[in-house]
């Protein structure tokens, strides 16, 4: 049986629960369990928010992040909280802004210019969310290119899909791109190949 | 062919409530509850129904009670500071028999509390949170399918029995999105209040045959041209009131026995591996998905654990606990507020078994792990 938990974070507003909700919809439309789940302040913007994913082969019991497989941070912040206690086969993606942590040095940390490159090169600083699923697809393989498409059409505003279609293809490219030794470890491979259909 | 969609659990209460047939929302938006809101006011008008945001929560259960007694289904939904607010016009409702679903979605307390954090501490209020004695029906799901067709059971009981109906959720299903089992429309059951045929001046409004066994009185909508009073005094079958000792005990003994006289119909309970357990672990609404994985850990340690679950969690599902306290050793009983529902078990189990109790207050939620470990501590 393969499960994956999946933990975003960041700032009230950046858009990591709906990158959270896309990644849930992705394992629904493949036909897996998920349980996703956010814990926010009463903040509207700028409070620490955190979005949780789950997706499994089997029914999911409790649904909160217990071990992450995968963490994604786009501020300090957020960074410096949730990496208390990190499992060590946990993966890391982080945006280049931020400075890691001392005690990240026996994790795989990923430094992905997401922030800047939905800035320039999507050319909207709100699709860094699309970005980064672009990203964790890529890295963790999910689901197919056809799928994680159709799941991210499904939950962006209308009239922002043409520009968050460019965010996901950028997502996908940078982690392509960014050379395989971060993304290498046998747990990974074994995970991704038990979670594409 | 059923279906699959990603939904969350207030969501899916707003897909339930429009199935089982409401065409009224009235409510004054509160997290953890404020999807509810949302959904209803873009969903409603699609159905031909009506959305409508009050100046407050008293406003909001008030203008749900109107549109009933005008013949259209309603409800309102809140979280636990308006739910405190709304209790006046519960108690209301509950006398003059008017048919509504109230949804809570528990956060934590008491007063504003917590906002975003999850709870169950209004499981008592939900119980007795009106003045004076009442009947009431409370019910609580533990999954975003379960949001859905128990919304849907929620206002067939709330009709049937003309009675507001609670739904208890908690933040953890209110903001859980999950993958949903969508049946086909056909296979819903819905039901309608007992309505009269037609308009009769001379018809007294709570009449009831009661050599026919008449527990619920029918109801004749306003604006159909019968003009009647209806009123949170005591009163008789004319719907005005009354000091008559006579009328009174007769009107509360009705309005008692209309619930508890449908015990079968009224209570749900999910009994899981209970059939060769030593150890129950007695939860419900979002504790049940912990006690869930506790259960599977305490199995794969060679604990025969199984979970009692109260899905109706008022009336109490006495009957089963009782039947199946004959084989357990021990009962756990998780939930996340200092101690409600472990009361109630501990009345139904009279010393028949140990009682330990997982309890959580501090906006986070129970582990696995944590129920786990009162398991194990025979």
């Amino acid at each position: 049986m393969s499960k994956m938990e999946l933990r975003l974070a960041g700032s009230g507003g950046q858009g990591v629960i709906l990158a959270s909700v896309i990644l849930a919809e992705a394992a629904v439309q493949s036909g897996k369990y998920t349980a996703q789940s956010q814990s926010y302040g009463p903040e509207a913007r700028g409070g620490a928010c955190k979005a949780e994913t789950l997706i499994s082969d089997a029914p999911i019991g409790f649904t909160k992040v217990q071990q992450p497989d995968f963490l994604m941070a786009l501020t300090q912040k957020a960074l410096d909280k949730y990496t208390v206690s990190l499992p060590e086969d946990c993966l890391v993606l982080v945006d280049e802004s931020l400075t890691v942590p001392e005690k990240l040095s026996g994790h795989r940390v990923l430094c992905l210019p997401i922030l800047r490159a939905a800035k320039e090169t999507v050319g909207r600083a709100q699709t860094a969310n699309v970005l980064a699923v672009g990203c964790i697809n890529e890295l963790l393989g999910i689901t197919d290119a056809e799928t994680i498409k159709k799941a991210t059409l499904l939950h962006v505003p209308r009239g922002t899909e043409e520009i968050n279609l460019k965010a996901l293809t950028e997502g996908v490219r940078l982690a392509s791109s960014a050379s395989g030794q971060e993304k290498a470890p046998a747990v990974r491979a074994e995970k991704k190949k038990g979670a594409k259909q | 062919m059923d279906q699959v969609v990603l939904m969350q659990g207030n969501e899916a209460c707003v897909e339930g409530a429009i199935a089982a047939g409401m065409r009224l929302f009235a409510g004054y938006p509160i997290t953890p509850s404020t999807e509810i809101a949302e959904l209803s006011a873009y969903r409603l008008p699609q159905v031909g129904g009506k959305f409508i945001q009050m100046e407050d929560e008293i406003a909001s259960i008030a203008c749900a009670i109107g549109g009933s007694v005008a013949g259209v289904k309603s409800m309102t939904a809140t979280s636990g500071p308006g739910f405190s607010l709304k209790q006046e016009n519960l108690g209301y409702a509950c006398l003059a028999e008017i048919p509504i679903v109230v949804v809570d979605v528990q956060r934590m307390g008491p007063s504003t509390g917590m906002p975003t954090s999850p709870s169950q501490g209004d499981v008592m209020m939900s119980r007795w949170g009106t003045h004076g004695d009442h009947p009431i029906i409370v019910i609580s799901p533990s999954s975003v399918t379960e949001a859905y067709y128990q919304t849907i059971r929620a206002f067939n009981l709330s009709e049937r029995y003309r009675t507001p109906v609670i739904f208890l959720m908690d933040e953890i299903i209110g903001h859980l999105r999950e993958g949903m089992q969508m049946k086909e429309a056909e296979d819903i059951t819905i039901v309608n209040r007992p309505t009269v045929q037609f308009p009769d001046p001379k018809r007294k409004p709570y009449h009831m045959n009661e050599k026919k066994g008449q527990m619920v009185p029918q109801m004749a909508p306003f604006g159909c041209g019968q003009r009647y009073n209806i009123t949170g005094l005591i009163h008789d079958e004319s719907g005005f009131p009354t000091n008559s000792p006579e009328e009174a005990e007769k009107l509360m003994y009705r309005l008692m026995h209309k619930i508890s006289d449908n015990y079968k119909d009224i209570v749900r309970c999910e009994q899981v591996n209970m059939d060769d357990a030593d150890v129950a672990i007695v939860c419900y609404g979002g504790t049940m998905r912990a006690a869930q994985t506790a259960m599977e850990l305490a199995r794969e340690k060679g604990i025969r654990c199984g979970i009692f679950r109260p899905v109706t969690i008022w009336p109490f599902p006495e009957r089963e606990l009782t039947a199946a306290l004959k084989n357990l050793k021990k009962i756990v009983v998780a939930e996340h507020n200092c101690g409600q529902i472990v009361l109630e078990v501990e009345r139904l189990t009279r010393g028949a078994c140990p009682v330990a109790f997982v309890g959580k207050w501090n906006g986070t939620v129970i582990t696995p792990q944590e129920i786990l470990q009162k398991v194990e501590e025979a």
